[in-house]
Formats: structure tokens, C-alpha cells, sequence
């Protein structure tokens, strides 16, 4: 038992199992690994000069009025002044939104149709290809078809509901549909991966637990409800949390659909703080990116701890 | 690195010299010391790349030896973004154009731009132009294309169909958009194209003239904290944005709608009027020829028809950053001077079909003006002109066109939407370390 779930858990959440795997201490010492440790170099200076050292400047940049010229030191009143910002309740509020219900449709229907492409049904491969097809094309892209698609004047989403005598809001344009549009649009673009998960995870559970369900009279709701969603389970966490990252800090796609419109309606965090880049305020917007790592960090540590204990409890 | 590049470039920029010299040899050119390339910065879409490319020929056929390069950027807040990301890097083009007014004093022209106060063309600028491409230090940018209004651009054969005439106050104006929704009911009294939001902002934008009007303090008191667009007589431009839309005077699909769509629908008489800047008559040219004679234009009228008056923009300008050196500097600033010579002049008047009048009097008015110049050139003669509150203040918001487009699709009130943009304001004005703020 005890191993099937070692490996199901590496097939969904490969980079977590081999952390778990690895023996205590290996690594720290450097006694036996393959590769001298300067072959570590060049990735280490990229890393750390593309990524620590950005980093570490934007702490102190989101501290100061910056015009790209002249910085000027100005204390926490960039934090001050990015909460009092009108548009960032409702960021936040929107983030929060997109994010839970992009990350809880695709666990829905990711997990239908991983238990679809795994079944015996016809044309699975090319169904397989066909869900997965979107995740390859460019988030841009799909925006920009979408808001083609979806215009209210003329747009073929419209046009068809019109043939069956049905009026279509404005999808991208209605205040009240714009945000909800969007997610969808994710959802579409992003099942094909919680897919792939899923279907990694549900041909990892071995059929001997199906099979001897069966034999005691379990139906196929029962086989579901008590095997395959407990056995699903790494995948499930595999999906959340990373849906739950990307809806978080979801940025492209609105911008190519929205650009966070009409008027704020559907500006996440992520868009305010590029509205703020545009604009010019550039220390604000870096005092927003500093915020937004926090809270990313903040809701993302305890849901990925949560995830994991309950993986190990088991 | 970068000095690894720059060294590179010499190398590349020397053979380059002496084969196009082993060239001059064989060829006899005109070229006595080879030929400098310079590289030409300006925004894509509308009429600016057409008129650059022609701009260009004619300028390297009176100068052989000047090549010059093209270079194409987009326009409005992404544009603004990339201008300033290059001049503080120090990677921008040899010449370039921007806006005039408050986003030219954000590049903090001081510091980053060549001054051409010496230049042989300064003295022919008008002062209100001079002004605007102008620090206490210096003057920066000559003038590109013609000044033009934000005002109403209208049909006016459906004028002439409806029988309606020129509106002076806010009341007669709803009152020919009410004659005008009654009596051709495909006709859409007022187009609004959200699309493109930028174009959402006229409603307030254009108000200006009319706010200073009621206020000639007002410009000059915003700059120093103490008047806002939450009291009037700033806030009736939001308001009057509220009530057309409440009035349902839109076109239907105006939050998709683009500009061009707007413009093509004023053109063919779908729309009525079009609160736009009248440089857009060249994009009118371009996809609709037959109806440049049949747009006029309005000022957006006040509450009180004695305030009226038209909002006047002053055209972009070109530059020249401080990185350009040598004979570079030399060249760009030929290719500047060039600009506003007679040749340049043609050129220009060729290209665009003018907006409203020229801002330097080496360009004349040309004679076949559309009617549209007639109509501007009544408010000029009038004295009824008031530039644009961004050539009068250095503070503008950077949200205003997401706000209004929440005003005009009645997402906001006009009171919440004014009170949203005095906050943007605030903050821009921190940022220029202004007083007061």
C-alpha cells in the first residue's frame, strides 16, 4: 500500500516525491554527487543575476519614488498609497474570484475528463491530443481569438446563440459578465494540464482494488467515491495548487481580453500593478509586486503544507 | 557588455564607412566625407509612419549624404513606457517624436534631450507651441503635423436632412441628439467607441476650454492642489458623459466599438456626432475620401452657452536625445530643421489632411482645406480657444480613459468617477515632486 502511493505520488507531484526521497543530508557534503559543483556556475549567475538580485532590488525600489532617472527614498508611503488605491479592493477581490473559480473548475472537470480519456472509449489518443491542445498555444493568442469570438456584434459565440433564438450578453463587454468570461477562458486554455495530471494519477491506482471492490457488489459511484477520488488525491493537490498559483497571479490573458475593463471591472492585482507600471509610477508598482509576492507566498504556503501532510497521513 | 557592443558597432559602422567610401570612389558620388546614418523613432498606426517614410525620401534626395533609418514604436501608455525605458538607458534613437505638454516634461527633458533654442527654426514657432516643447532651460521639439481640436466632429448632411443647427449649450445640444434619435431612428445620436478607450476621454478632455472659461484661474490653481474635478465647473464634463449615456444616445455597440468604427460610422452617416480630436480627419481621408466634405465640427458646449469655447491640442514634436553625438547630432539636427522648411512643409500638407492650423509660419495654410479647418478657424478668429489642460499643467492622470469608459457605460457615477481621477491626479503629481500635493 504503502508503495502504490509512493508512486502515484511521483507520477503526479515528481519534483515533491524526489525531495521526499532524498536521503538526509545527500547533497549538503557533496561527497558523492556526479558533477563537479562549478557546473553548477553558469545556472547559479543566472539565477542570480536574473532573479535574486531583481529581487532583492525591488524591496528597495517599492521603498522609493522612482522615475527611472532620479530616485528619490519616500519610506513605506508607496505602501500607504497602493492600499488606498480605489481599484485594489476590487483587484483583490477579482484575484481571489478568478483564482478559486478557475482552480475549481479545473479540478471538476479535469478529474471528468481524466476519467473519461482513461476509460475505453473510442479515438482516445486523438481526444487525449485534442484536450491538451490548447495548453500549447500562446496565452495571447487565445485572447485575442476569444475577444474576436466572443464580440457581441457579429462574434460567432453570439451569432450562433442568435440561430437558436437565444441573445448572448456581452461577453467581455457586460460589467457583469467580463471577469466570469475570462476564467473561462482560462479554464478552456488550462484544463488540458489538470487533465493530464489526472490521468497520470488514475492509471497509477492499481485495477486489483477495482476489481476486488467489485467482486464484494461496490456499484460505480461507490468505486469512485471510496478508490479512485482518496487514490486521486496527490493529483488533486497537484492541481489545486498549481491553478491556485497561476489564477493568483493570472495577468496575459486578461490583459489581452479586458485589459482589466470596461472601466475596472475586471482588473486583478496583477493589472493594477501593470496599469501602475504604464503609468510611469514605477516605485509604486514595485511596491505592488513586493505585495502581491507576499500574499501569493502567504496563501500559498499553508495550502501546499496542507496538502502534503494530509499526502503523508496517509 | 555594453561596451563590448559599442565597440562592435564600431567595428560594423567602420566597414560599413569603408565600403560605402570604396563605393563613392567608384561611383563619384556626391559624398565627400561617406554618409552618416541616423535612425528615425516614431509611432505606428494612424498617418505618422506614411508621413515619416515620405518625410524621409524627400529629406535624403535634398541630403545624399544622411541615410536615414525608420523605427516604429506604439503609440499611448505602452509608448509612453518604451520612450522613457529608452532614454534612461540610454538606447533611443537618434531622433524621435513624442507628445508635446505634460508627458514631454515627464521624459525630463533637461536631462535627456539636445536643447535647439539655437536652431534657425525656432523663430517662425508660435508662442503657444513654443511653450509646450519648452523647459525653463531650453526648448526641446519642433513641431510635427498641425495643431488640432477635441471638440464634436459631426455630419453635417444629416445636419442639413434634419435641419438642425449648431448647438452653443448643453441643452441645445441634447435637444438636437433628442430631434436627431426621433427623427432618424438607424442614426445613432452620439458615438462612443470603448474599444479603443483612450477614446472615452473627450467628454472631459474637450470640456477644458469651457472650465476655464467659467474659471480662468482654474489650470493654473489644479497645478497647485487647490481646484478639483469633484466640483464643478471640472466636474460637468463627467457629468455630461453620464447623462448621454443615461439619455441612451449611444450606438449599441459602443463598449466593442473601435475608433475607426466610430469614424466610419460619422463618415457614413450612422453616427451624428463623435467627440474626437479632428487630426482624425486623416484617418477620415484614408478609408472614406467621398465624406471629408461632409464632417464639421463644434465645440462641446457648456451648461452656459457664453462659456463655449474649443479645446486646442498642440501637435507632437520631434527630438532629439542627448545620446546622439558628433556628426550624428549634426545630421538629426538637419533632418529636424528639414521638418519645418518649405519642403518639409509639402510634405507634410501632402500627407495628412490638416487638422487645424499649422503652430510655425514656415508651413502656410494650404488652400484646399477641408471645411472642417473652416469651422476651427472661426473659433480661432474669435478668441473662443483655450489649449488642452496637459499643454497648461503638468499633471495628468494616467487613469482617466478607464474611468471614463466606467462613467459612460454607467459602471460609475459622474461624482464617484470625477472623485477616482483627483486621486490619479494626486499621485502623478507626487511623482513629479509638485507642491502643494
Amino acid at each position: 500500500m504503502a508503495s502504490t502511493t509512493t508512486s502515484a505520488a511521483r507520477v503526479a507531484a515528481l519534483p515533491r516525491a524526489t525531495r521526499l526521497e532524498e536521503p538526509p543530508g545527500h547533497g549538503r557534503g557533496g561527497i558523492r554527487t556526479m558533477y563537479p559543483s562549478w557546473f553548477y556556475l553558469p545556472a547559479g549567475a543566472l539565477y542570480v543575476v536574473f532573479f535574486a538580485v531583481p529581487t532583492f532590488a525591488s524591496f528597495y525600489f517599492a521603498l522609493t519614488r522612482w522615475t527611472l532617472f532620479d530616485v528619490e527614498f519616500i519610506g513605506l508611503d508607496n505602501f500607504v498609497q497602493f492600499f488606498q488605491e480605489p481599484q485594489l479592493v476590487q483587484g483583490f477581490v477579482n484575484t481571489f474570484f478568478y483564482g478559486f473559480v478557475t482552480s475549481a473548475l479545473k479540478v471538476v472537470l479535469g478529474l471528468a475528463l481524466g476519467l473519461l480519456l482513461t476509460s475505453q472509449i473510442i479515438a482516445r489518443g486523438y481526444l487525449r491530443s485534442v484536450v491538451f491542445f490548447p495548453v500549447l498555444v500562446s496565452t495571447i493568442g487565445i485572447g485575442i481569438t476569444f475577444k474576436v469570438l466572443l464580440d457581441p456584434f457579429g462574434g460567432l459565440v453570439n451569432e450562433s446563440l442568435a440561430a437558436l433564438g437565444i441573445t448572448g450578453p456581452g461577453w467581455l463587454t457586460d460589467p457583469a459578465w467580463a471577469l466570469f468570461s475570462v476564467a473561462l477562458i482560462d479554464v478552456w486554455k488550462g484544463v488540458g494540464i489538470a487533465t493530464l495530471i489526472y490521468i497520470a494519477g488514475l492509471v497509477a491506482i492499481p485495477q486489483e482494488y477495482y476489481e476486488a471492490a467489485r467482486v464484494d457488489g461496490a456499484t460505480s459511484w461507490q468505486l469512485f467515491r471510496r478508490i479512485t477520488l482518496p487514490l486521486v488525491r496527490p493529483a488533486t493537490a497537484t492541481v489545486v495548487v498549481l491553478s491556485l498559483i497561476g489564477g493568483l497571479r493570472s495577468f496575459e490573458l486578461i490583459w489581452a481580453t479586458t485589459r482589466g475593463g470596461p472601466g475596472f471591472t475586471s482588473d486583478v492585482i496583477a493589472s493594477v500593478i501593470y496599469k501602475q507600471y504604464q503609468a510611469g509610477f514605477y516605485g509604486l508598482s514595485t511596491a505592488g509586486n513586493v505585495v502581491l509576492f507576499v500574499v501569493v507566498t502567504a496563501i500559498m504556503i499553508p495550502v501546499s503544507i496542507l496538502l502534503n501532510r494530509k499526502e503523508v497521513d496517509r | 557588455m555594453n561596451a563590448r557592443n559599442r565597440r562592435a558597432a564600431i567595428a560594423v559602422g567602420a566597414t560599413v564607412l569603408a565600403t560605402s567610401l570604396a563605393a563613392c570612389g567608384g561611383g563619384g558620388g556626391a559624398a565627400d566625407g561617406g554618409t552618416v546614418e541616423i535612425e528615425f523613432l516614431t509611432q505606428d498606426g494612424g498617418t505618422s509612419v506614411p508621413l515619416a517614410e515620405a518625410m524621409i525620401e524627400a529629406f535624403q534626395t535634398a541630403n545624399p549624404d544622411v541615410v536615414v533609418k525608420l523605427q516604429t514604436q506604439p503609440g499611448g501608455t505602452e509608448g509612453d513606457n518604451l520612450t522613457k525605458t529608452k532614454l534612461s538607458t540610454q538606447e533611443m534613437s537618434d531622433v524621435f517624436t513624442y507628445n508635446s505638454g505634460s508627458l514631454l516634461q515627464a521624459l525630463n527633458p533637461d536631462q535627456t534631450l539636445v536643447p535647439l533654442s539655437d536652431q534657425p527654426w525656432v523663430g517662425d514657432l508660435s508662442e503657444d507651441f513654443a511653450q509646450v516643447v519648452s523647459t525653463p532651460n531650453g526648448l526641446y521639439g519642433a513641431p510635427v503635423g498641425t495643431s488640432r481640436v477635441g471638440a464634436v466632429m459631426y455630419n453635417r448632411a444629416l445636419y442639413e436632412e434634419l435641419g438642425l443647427e449648431v448647438p452653443t449649450s448643453w441643452s441645445e445640444f441634447m435637444a438636437n441628439n433628442e430631434t436627431i434619435a426621433a427623427e432618424a431612428p438607424d442614426v445613432a445620436p452620439i458615438i462612443q467607441t470603448y474599444g479603443d478607450t483612450w477614446t472615452s476621454q473627450l467628454f472631459v478632455l474637450g470640456d477644458f476650454a469651457n472650465v476655464q472659461s467659467a474659471d480662468p484661474q482654474w489650470a493654473a490653481e489644479y497645478t497647485a492642489g487647490n481646484r478639483s474635478y469633484a466640483e464643478e465647473p471640472g466636474l460637468a464634463g463627467f457629468r455630461h458623459q453620464q447623462e448621454a449615456f443615461e439619455a441612451d444616445l449611444f450606438n449599441e455597440d459602443f463598449p466593442s466599438a473601435t475608433f475607426e468604427n466610430g469614424l466610419r460610422m460619422l463618415a457614413e452617416g450612422e453616427g451624428a456626432h463623435y467627440p474626437m480630436l479632428t487630426d482624425s480627419i486623416s484617418t477620415i481621408q484614408q478609408n472614406n475620401p467621398d465624406a471629408v466634405d461632409d464632417i464639421g465640427v463644434f465645440a462641446l458646449p457648456a451648461d452656459d452657452a457664453a462659456n463655449t469655447a474649443i479645446t486646442v491640442w498642440q501637435p507632437n514634436a520631434i527630438y532629439i536625445p542627448s545620446t546622439t553625438e558628433d556628426e550624428k547630432l549634426e545630421a538629426a539636427k538637419r533632418f529636424v530643421t528639414f521638418f519645418n522648411s518649405p519642403e518639409g512643409c509639402a510634405v507634410q500638407s501632402e500627407v495628412l489632411v490638416p487638422g487645424g492650423p499649422f503652430v510655425t509660419s514656415a508651413c502656410p495654410a494650404p488652400e484646399d482645406a477641408p471645411p472642417i479647418i473652416a469651422d476651427i478657424q472661426e473659433y480661432f478668429d474669435s478668441g473662443a480657444t483655450t489649449p488642452a489642460l496637459e499643454f497648461l499643467s503638468p499633471i495628468k492622470g494616467p487613469n482617466l480613459e478607464n474611468i471614463t469608459v466606467a462613467v459612460g457605460s454607467g459602471i460609475t457615477s459622474a461624482a464617484d468617477g470625477a472623485a477616482q481621477y483627483d486621486e490619479d491626479v494626486r499621485k502623478q503629481a507626487q511623482q513629479l515632486g509638485l507642491e502643494g500635493w
